[in-house]
């Protein structure tokens, strides 16, 4: 007892310092990972063969009669980067602009920055998807754990049933079979009215009209996410839950008399959920992805459904920014997940061997 | 049932392995058995539909979508070709291209995952550091991008480039796998023995993985055809030759929709890739429950 005693300061001393060093290791692998991406992205749009910087110089030449260097000097201005100086000079100033919150400007707009028009589209998927993300989430808790409970029975057969098919078709799919039922073949629904992120006119506030009208346009793509995704977290808690609910302190809880409420939720339900939160990031980052199409498909007007209208126009300054915000929101998702999963799991920061992968 | 005696048996009657399989699969799990059946079917149509269905007819203004009739049992798509045909030899490329960027991944994945956990140190650090990488870039978005690069013309282009973003999850679960199994006796009395690090890792560790990597493989397969459909709807590779995607994107672009005579024209090939994918994943299932039998339980 009274080694303990001695030792116990140690101990929060030293897993203090291991948490500092977890959560360290952490952030500076997600810098890491942003680097390599966007030097990769850079690397990309500077020498692919036709570079789009060249092209642009080009056409400048060609169509407007600039010279050379008032045409460079204009590429310059939009790419964010010098193309007369060397490559790595080059390399540098776009890192230095980067750093600065300067993505360039549009080609397609020029003196729109690119920072400004991602600053308008970006909340709209981080609101769909996310909403989507999070009834999807939390839906699939509640009925996962429903399924495990009520295993064998037959709200676990049919669920099991509905989960593993929408799980397994395509969520562009689900999107296209809703508006052609919902919204042409029966008209239940008027998908066009429904496109885009809000309605012309609704003044933006914390007023009931503009809530409501905010979810009106969502609506479709956040039913499309939840249907697509529900399933494999209701399937990943059921068999969360079931593990859990072999584990040894469960039977004691159990021999302890505690009420199977009590069981369910402080002991089954928070362990059984810890798993699913790595999964989380990892999904967050594919829910990100595929609202490249969803938002196409719906004509909501989110970074997907601007990234697919800088690649029909080749503007490649918005190509390059809007990809580099894909990438980092997941990177960020990823970070903050590990983080929060190793506040919770303290068996992480404890083997961090074991916990770093 | 010891791991090992599977694994012998597997090495010296594959197909009869295959059919007891198969059986056992009839007699617990109903839903796999179908999902196996869904994947032999859609493997036929790949390999045998171009070849015995004839081409859907050349474009015919006067014939444009018809509603479904004995001659056309699906009606007629835009430009009044034969909707049937044209989904029944639409999924050869499809199939080929994910099946080829599924076989790579894996490929990828298995080697390297072995090597990280079996090597460790400077090997598993690295390959850490670039699975966490190729891990955070989504994908989907990445290949859009790309697209506006390279033409994505030639199909094992397509594959290759899915192949060379999917490795990731099953990489670390090799990895994980092969950490775990590494300290078993048997891979021990195989090290006492002398044996090669290759002989280990690809004949006594990797066979009792063998459920899970085909499991893997199966989803890897579902996600190329995800990606490849995906980039087909939105028009971003180049809409030659007939596969379901390009009947997608052409049903939708064309207005197929807003017709009921041409809305069979749009739901066949949706049908079509929902099927194949629901097989998959059913038949995915049931592997990770041999794998895995505390799901068989259930």
């Amino acid at each position: 007892m009274s080694v303990r005693r001695h030792g116990s300061p140690r101990t929060v001393q030293v897993i203090r310092r291991l948490l500092r060093a977890y959560a360290l290791r952490r952030v500076l692998k997600a810098v890491i990972t942003v680097w390599i991406v966007v030097t990769a992205t850079f690397f990309l749009v500077r020498l692919m063969p036709g570079s789009p910087v060249e092209v642009y110089i080009h056409t400048l030449i060609s169509q407007y009669g600039f010279t050379y260097d008032e045409a460079a000097n204009q590429a310059a201005a939009l790419f964010a980067f010098d193309p007369n100086q060397p490559l790595l000079v080059q390399y540098l100033d776009y890192l230095r602009s980067l750093a600065r919150g300067d993505l360039g400007q549009s080609l397609v707009s020029p003196g729109t920055p690119v920072s400004s028009i991602l600053l308008s589209y970006l909340p709209w998927t981080l609101f769909s998807a996310g909403l989507g993300l999070f009834v999807s989430f939390v839906s699939g808790l509640f009925l996962g754990m429903l399924m495990a409970y009520r295993r064998g029975g037959l709200i676990d057969h049919v669920l099991t049933a509905l989960g593993s098919f929408f799980q397994a078709v395509p969520n562009y799919l689900v999107a296209i079979v809703l508006i052609v039922f919902l919204g042409v073949q029966l008209g239940w629904l008027p998908v066009t009215k429904m496109r885009g992120a809000v309605s012309p006119g609704v003044q933006p506030g914390l007023t009931v009209a503009f809530v409501a009208d905010v979810l009106y346009h969502a609506a479709l793509p956040v039913l499309t996410y939840v249907l697509t995704t529900v399933g494999s977290w209701m399937l990943l808690m059921k068999s969360s839950t079931l593990s859990t609910l072999e584990e040894d302190y469960v039977t004691v809880a159990r021999a302890r008399g505690l009420s199977d409420g009590r069981i369910m939720r402080a002991y089954v339900g928070r362990n059984a959920v810890l798993p699913l939160f790595a999964q989380v990031a990892i999904a967050a980052g594919f829910v990100v992805g595929g609202s490249v199409v969803i938002e196409r498909i719906f004509v909501y007007e989110g970074i997907g459904f601007v990234l697919l209208d800088a690649i029909n126009r080749r503007d490649y300054p918005l190509m390059q920014g809007i990809f580099f915000v894909i990438t980092l929101s997941v990177i960020a998702a990823n970070l903050l997940a590990d983080l929060l999963y190793s506040r919770l799991d303290p068996r992480i920061r404890r083997h961090p061997a074991e916990g770093d992968r | 049932m010891s791991a090992e005696a599977v694994v012998v048996r597997h090495r010296r009657y594959p197909l009869r392995q295959l059919a007891a399989w198969l059986r056992d699969l009839l007699r617990h799990d109903k839903v796999g058995f179908l999902g196996v059946l869904g994947i032999l079917f859609f493997v036929g149509l790949a390999l045998f539909g171009p070849i015995v269905v004839p081409e859907p007819g050349k474009p015919d203004v006067t014939k444009i979508y018809q509603p479904p009739s004995l001659e056309h049992p699906l009606g007629t798509d835009y430009e009044g070709r034969d909707v049937l045909a044209q989904v029944l030899r639409g999924g050869r490329s499809l199939i080929v291209v994910a099946v080829l960027a599924a076989l790579l991944s894996t490929v990828i994945a298995i080697t390297f995952g072995a090597l990280a956990a079996y090597l460790g140190g400077t090997v598993d650090s690295l390959t850490g550091l670039v699975t966490d990488v190729i891990l955070t870039i989504p994908q989907f978005p990445l290949l859009v991008v790309l697209s506006a690069f390279v033409k994505l013309d030639r199909p094992w282009l397509l594959a290759v480039l899915i192949g060379l973003l999917s490795w990731p999850t099953l990489l670390r679960a090799v990895r994980a796998q092969v950490l775990s199994l590494k300290e078993r006796e048997y891979v021990e009395a195989a090290r006492a023995l002398g044996l090669s690090t290759f002989h280990i890792l690809f004949r006594e560790i990797l066979p009792n993985m063998a459920p899970y990597i085909v499991m893997s493989f199966t989803i890897g397969v579902t996600s190329a055809i995800y990606a490849q459909v995906g980039l087909y709807f939105l028009g971003l590779a180049p809409l030659a030759g007939e596969n379901w995607g390009i009947m997608l994107n052409l049903a939708w672009v064309r207005g197929a929709i807003f017709f009921k005579d041409s809305v069979l024209y749009i739901l066949s090939p949706i049908l079509a890739i929902a099927l194949l994918q629901l097989s998959l994943v059913t038949a995915a299932r049931s592997l990770e429950g041999l794998f895995n039998p505390r799901l068989r339980e259930s």
